[in-house]
C-alpha cells in the first residue's frame, strides 16, 4: 500500500526521486478518502513553487481538495494520462496516475518527508 | 463531529459491515458509499438497480376524519384531489412563501396519510406543526370551531419503521418477483400495501433518482431483512453520495441547497406543486402574491462546457467581455451519466434563458457553461 522507496508527506502526498527531480502523486489512503477522483487541475511547466505549498486541486464526485507539493522547486512535467483519465489515480496511484514532475531546488527537503512506516503509522 | 452523537438507522451495522463509509448527514451517520464507489452505484440504478436506506427521512402519519382538511393547512397540496393510494409532491411553506421543507404526501388510506420528509428538516417540521396541531386542537375545545376539525392524530413513525428505496430500470421486476406480482399493480406515484418477501410492507411507486422504482416501508425490525433480500435480489447497495448525483442529474432539487426559506416554489420552478386555495392555509397570501409577480430570479440547470466541475456556494456570472455577477450555484457535481459538469443555480430572471452562455467562477478560474434544460438525464 505504501512502497518503501517513496516519501510520504502529512498532507498524503509521495515522492519518488531519480536523480534531482521528485515524480509527486497521491497515496492510495488519499485516493481512498476522495473516492471516484474525476477531475484534476495541475499548474503550468515552469511554474516554480515552494515546499508545501498548494499546486493544484483534486476533485472526486463528492468534493474539492488542494494538492500540496512535499518539495518545492520547478515544475518539469504533468502528467497528461492523469488529467485526460483522473480515475487513473484511483486505480495506480504509484505509477500511471502520477501528477507532477519537479526539479527539485533542495535535496535538503527531502528530510522534512517521512518513510513509508512512519507515514502508514500516522494513518492508524 | 462526534460520530457517537449521530443517529443510527436499522441498517447502521449492515452498512458498516458491508464496508460503507459513513458521513453525518442531517443529523444521522448515514453510507455515503459502499466498496465500488459512486460513480459504480450510479451506473448500476441507470442500468439495472440499487438501494438506499432513506430510514433517515421522517414519517409523519395523520389519522383521522379532519387529518386530510389539516394538512391543507400547512401544505401546497390540494388535499381533496389526492385520491386514496396517491401521492403529491408540495411544499411546507412559511407566512412569507419560503420552502421549510419539500415533502410527500401520501393518501395511505381512509382518512389516512402519511407524510415523508427530509431527515435534516424532521425537528424545524415539527416544531412548525405541532403548535398547528395544538391550535386546532384548543379551538375545538373552546368551541369556537365545528369540534371535527380536531378529529385526526399525528405520530411520528420515523423510528419504528426502516425505509428502502429500490431504484432502476430492473427495480419492478425484481419487486414483482418478491411480492407475487403485486407490486407492478402499484402504478407511478401511486401507494399500497404488499408482503413483500414474507414481510408486512407499504411501498410506494416513487423515488429521488429519475428511475422508475419504489420506496418501501416495514417495521424496523424487519428492515435489515427486507434490505438483504432487495440486495440478494440483485439490487447493489448504494449510499447517499450516488443519490444526490441521480437526484441532479434527473433536475431534483435539494433542500438546504437549491430549497430553503430564502426560496419560494415559484422562483424554483416549482409554482405547479404551490397549491395555495386550502381552506386556512398558512401560506395562501403570501403564495398568491408571489404567483402573480415576475420572478426576481430562477432556478436554472447548466452544464459545463469547459473545464470543470460546478460546486454549490460558487457564483454565476454572465458570458460576453464584461462578465458580472448574476447568480450562485446551489448543487453541482461531476455527472457519469452525462459524463461532464453538472449543476442547479438561481439567476437573475433575464439572464436564466435556455442556451444562454454563462461563466461559473471555480475558485477564481472562470470556466463557461450553458444554461440547459432540466431533467440532464431522462429514463428512455
Amino acid at each position: 500500500m505504501y512502497p518503501d522507496d517513496l516519501k510520504y508527506s502529512t498532507e498524503h502526498e509521495w515522492v519518488r526521486m531519480d536523480g534531482n527531480i521528485a515524480e509527486i502523486g497521491v497515496t492510495v489512503f488519499a485516493q481512498d478518502s476522495l473516492g471516484d477522483v474525476v477531475f484534476i487541475d495541475l499548474p503550468d511547466v515552469g511554474t516554480e513553487i515552494g515546499q508545501f505549498d498548494k499546486f493544484g486541486e483534486i476533485e472526486s464526485v463528492k468534493a474539492v481538495s488542494d494538492l500540496f507539493s512535499p518539495v518545492g522547486g520547478k515544475i518539469v512535467a504533468t502528467n497528461p494520462g492523469a488529467i485526460e483519465n483522473p480515475e487513473t489515480v484511483n486505480t495506480d496511484p504509484y505509477g500511471s496516475g502520477w501528477l507532477i514532475k519537479i526539479e527539485v531546488s533542495d535535496p535538503a527537503q527531502l528530510d522534512a518527508l517521512m518513510d513509508s512506516e512512519t507515514y502508514e503509522s500516522t494513518l492508524e | 463531529m462526534n460520530h457517537n452523537a449521530l443517529k443510527k438507522t436499522v441498517l447502521h451495522e449492515t452498512h458498516v459491515g458491508a464496508g460503507a463509509k459513513m458521513v453525518p448527514f442531517g443529523g444521522w451517520d448515514m453510507p455515503v458509499q459502499y466498496a465500488d464507489g459512486i460513480i459504480a452505484e450510479v451506473r448500476a440504478v441507470r442500468s439495472s438497480a440499487g438501494i438506499f436506506d432513506v430510514s433517515h427521512m421522517g414519517r409523519l402519519e395523520f389519522d383521522g376524519p379532519a387529518a386530510g382538511l389539516f394538512l391543507g393547512t400547512v401544505l401546497s397540496a390540494n388535499m381533496p384531489a389526492i385520491r386514496v393510494g396517491r401521492s403529491k409532491y408540495n411544499f411546507i411553506c412559511n407566512e412569507d412563501g419560503g420552502i421549510i421543507d419539500d415533502v410527500m404526501v401520501y393518501h395511505t388510506g381512509d382518512d389516512r396519510f402519511l407524510l415523508v420528509v427530509n431527515a435534516g428538516n424532521t425537528d424545524v417540521d415539527l416544531e412548525w406543526i405541532n403548535p398547528r396541531v395544538s391550535a386546532a386542537k384548543k379551538i375545538s375545545d373552546a368551541g369556537l370551531s365545528d369540534a371535527n376539525q380536531a378529529d385526526f392524530t399525528m405520530t411520528v413513525i420515523t423510528d419504528e419503521t426502516a425505509m428502502v428505496a429500490i431504484q432502476g430500470p430492473d427495480a419492478v421486476e425484481i419487486v414483482d418477483g418478491l411480492t407475487d406480482g403485486e407490486a407492478s399493480n402499484i402504478r407511478r406515484f401511486r401507494i399500497g400495501k404488499a408482503i413483500v418477501a414474507g414481510i408486512a410492507a407499504t411501498i410506494a411507486r416513487t423515488g429521488y433518482t429519475g428511475e422508475d422504482g419504489f420506496e418501501i416501508i416495514v417495521a424496523t425490525a424487519d428492515g435489515v431483512r427486507l434490505w438483504l433480500t432487495l440486495a440478494d435480489a440483485g439490487a447493489v447497495e448504494c449510499g447517499l453520495g450516488a443519490r444526490d448525483v441521480l437526484r441532479l442529474e434527473a433536475g431534483l432539487p435539494l433542500h438546504g441547497n437549491d430549497l430553503s426559506t430564502d426560496t419560494n416554489p415559484f422562483e424554483a420552478g416549482f409554482g405547479r406543486f404551490a397549491y395555495f386555495g386550502s381552506p386556512g392555509y398558512v401560506a395562501a397570501d403570501a403564495l398568491r402574491r408571489i404567483s402573480q409577480a415576475e420572478p426576481r430570479r430562477k432556478l436554472i440547470g447548466f452544464k459545463m462546457t469547459g473545464r470543470g466541475i460546478p460546486r454549490s456556494g460558487l457564483k454565476v456570472l454572465s458570458g460576453g467581455d464584461r462578465p458580472n455577477v448574476i447568480g450562485v450555484v446551489t448543487s453541482g457535481t461531476h455527472s457519469p451519466t452525462v459524463d461532464g459538469g453538472i449543476g442547479m443555480g438561481y439567476v437573475e430572471q433575464k439572464y436564466a434563458e435556455t442556451g444562454s452562455q454563462i461563466v461559473i467562477d471555480v475558485r477564481g478560474r472562470l470556466v463557461e457553461a450553458e444554461i440547459v434544460d432540466m431533467p440532464f438525464y431522462k429514463r428512455g
